[in-house]
């Protein structure tokens, strides 16, 4: 699936989207599957209340399940207006 | 109901011409402008704006339609924009029209507030000394509870 990093999660990464071969069953499982890829993950994912999710463009939660999912994004807390 | 997200600047006056035009009959047309603020005493270089494509129109159009069912509207502008930009630039327009004022009024409230935590826009404030992600509010996300 596509997972894209949005601002500071992004910056940290070091990357603003990449496909990644997963059978994790829930959002959270896939936190955990790319905080053990590198530090910059871990870094990125330290502290999951500081982040938000959306799958397929649309908010959801961490313990959301990902069967079917095609796109999910990591980004901080939504500053617009 | 329109919505546009772009780079580009945009001209809040016809903005509102254009869309008091198309909605003429409506008894009332209410327009809200955010402008990038300076730090006190000046400071800020840019504001660069990051937004999710696809996701952004897409969470507006969401919204405007929730504001849609609440409100007796006639029709609903948003325009947001993205990229670099600098102290006293606009940032985004919303425009409500109604048949009454309090529709307008209160329409144009809730999509304001619904814009400023709920579309994926991120702000980053460019100084001399660096730059820094925009922290979301406590305040912001309180806003919501009162609709």
């Amino acid at each position: 699936m596509d997972v894209l990093y949005f601002a500071w999660v992004r910056e940290r990464i070091g990357l603003p989207r990449e496909t990644v071969e997963t059978n994790a069953a829930t959002v959270a499982d896939l936190v955990d599957e790319l905080r053990a890829r590198e530090p910059r993950y871990a870094a990125a994912f330290a502290e999951t209340d500081a982040l938000r999710v959306a799958l397929d463009q649309e908010l959801s939660d961490f313990d959301a399940p990902l069967s079917g999912v095609r796109e999910v994004a990591f980004f901080p807390p939504m500053t617009g207006g | 109901m329109r919505i546009v997200v772009q780079q580009e600047p945009f001209k809040p006056g016809a903005e509102m011409d254009a869309f008091a035009e198309g909605a003429a009959g409506s008894g009332a047309v209410v327009t809200f402008t955010g402008i990038v603020r300076d730090m006190p005493g000046g400071g800020l270089q840019a504001m660069q704006i990051e937004h999710y494509p696809g996701m952004t129109e897409r969470s507006i159009a969401e919204i405007a339609g929730q504001a849609r069912e609440r409100w007796s509207l006639a029709d609903v502008l948003v325009i947001h924009r993205h990229g670099s930009l600098r102290p006293g630039e606009q940032i985004m327009m919303v425009a409500t029209a109604a048949p009454h004022r309090k529709d307008a009024f209160e329409a144009a409230e809730f999509l304001m507030d619904y814009l400023k935590s709920r579309a994926p826009f991120w702000k980053k404030e460019v100084t001399a000394d660096g730059a820094d992600w925009v922290a979301a509010r406590d305040e912001d996300e309180d806003a919501l509870s009162r609709w």
